[in-house]
């Protein structure tokens, strides 16, 4: 698995081309998650967007009306500056400056959250033994490919953090 | 250089019951089976400026006891405090103290 390191002011990493699919794929489907597949009651975007006031609906969605939009924009603002940061095709090198480093490691946090809840991990689940369990019941499993991009994706938010505090 | 002035205090409201009585929300976060520590930690430093062992210890607070408070202030503060956490992915929320 590719890490990133610190380069000067940048964090640099080497994709391979499976890893920038990947990446490609997550960044875009958050995207669509939060352009025209945006759905209030779905548990993701509750997640992304959790209520202010959990005992009290109507501040929360007052609350929502104002802010929603901009934190709504950030995100989506995020996932695109993973992709247009992404090699064109196949493999290749990622280098980011501070401001890129810090909305990949924000785009990848989102993913790993959306993925996390589609999988619907809780503080007891241990990914290694899911991913086992996913594998012994049939290893071409949906979740056996998000249960391996969930762990990717948090091993390289990991190198990422690291790369940028240096 | 010079001394710190060597004068007494007069009348000094107390601190406890004025800051109670200025400061009624808090911005609470919560644990969540997905963010990494060494993130949440980060997060609490980027964005109140803490030293990186109060912000382990405040991440610890919130891993092991399942939520802590990470600031308190006036209620529109608190709530863009909530925002900006939101806008790192951790679940926060608002309330009275």
């Amino acid at each position: 698995m590719t890490m990133f390191r610190r380069v000067g002011g940048e964090c640099v990493a080497d994709f391979r081309e499976d890893e920038v699919r990947v990446l490609r794929k997550v960044a875009e489907e958050v995207v669509g998650l939060l352009t025209e597949g945006f759905e209030r009651d779905d548990p993701v975007v509750e997640r992304l967007f959790p209520d202010v006031y959990p005992d009290q609906p109507r501040d929360s969605a007052e609350f929502r009306r104002f802010t929603e939009g901009d934190l709504k924009t950030a995100k989506i603002d995020q996932a695109a500056a993973v992709l247009a940061a992404l090699p064109e095709d196949g493999r290749g090198e990622v280098r980011l400056d501070p401001e890129a480093a810090e909305c990949w490691l924000r785009a990848i946090n989102d993913a790993r959250l959306a993925l996390g809840i589609r999988l619907e991990l809780t503080d007891d689940t241990i990914v290694e033994y899911e991913l086992e369990e996913a594998l012994a019941v049939d290893a071409s499993s949906a979740r056996v490919f998000q249960l391996s991009v969930y762990s990717y994706l948090g091993y390289l938010q990991e190198s990422l953090l690291d790369a940028i505090i240096g | 250089m010079t001394a710190a002035p060597q004068t007494t205090p007069v009348d000094q409201p107390d601190v406890d019951e004025a800051s109670e009585f200025a400061r009624p929300w808090v911005t609470i976060v919560h644990n969540d089976p997905v963010n990494l520590m060494s993130y949440v930690t980060w997060v609490f430093q980027q964005l109140f400026g803490y030293s990186r062992d109060k912000a382990e210890l405040l991440m610890l607070d919130v891993h092991q006891k399942g939520k802590a408070i990470v600031s308190h202030g006036a209620r529109e503060r608190m709530e863009h405090d909530a925002t900006r956490l939101h806008s790192y992915g951790l679940w926060a929320t608002v309330d009275k103290q």
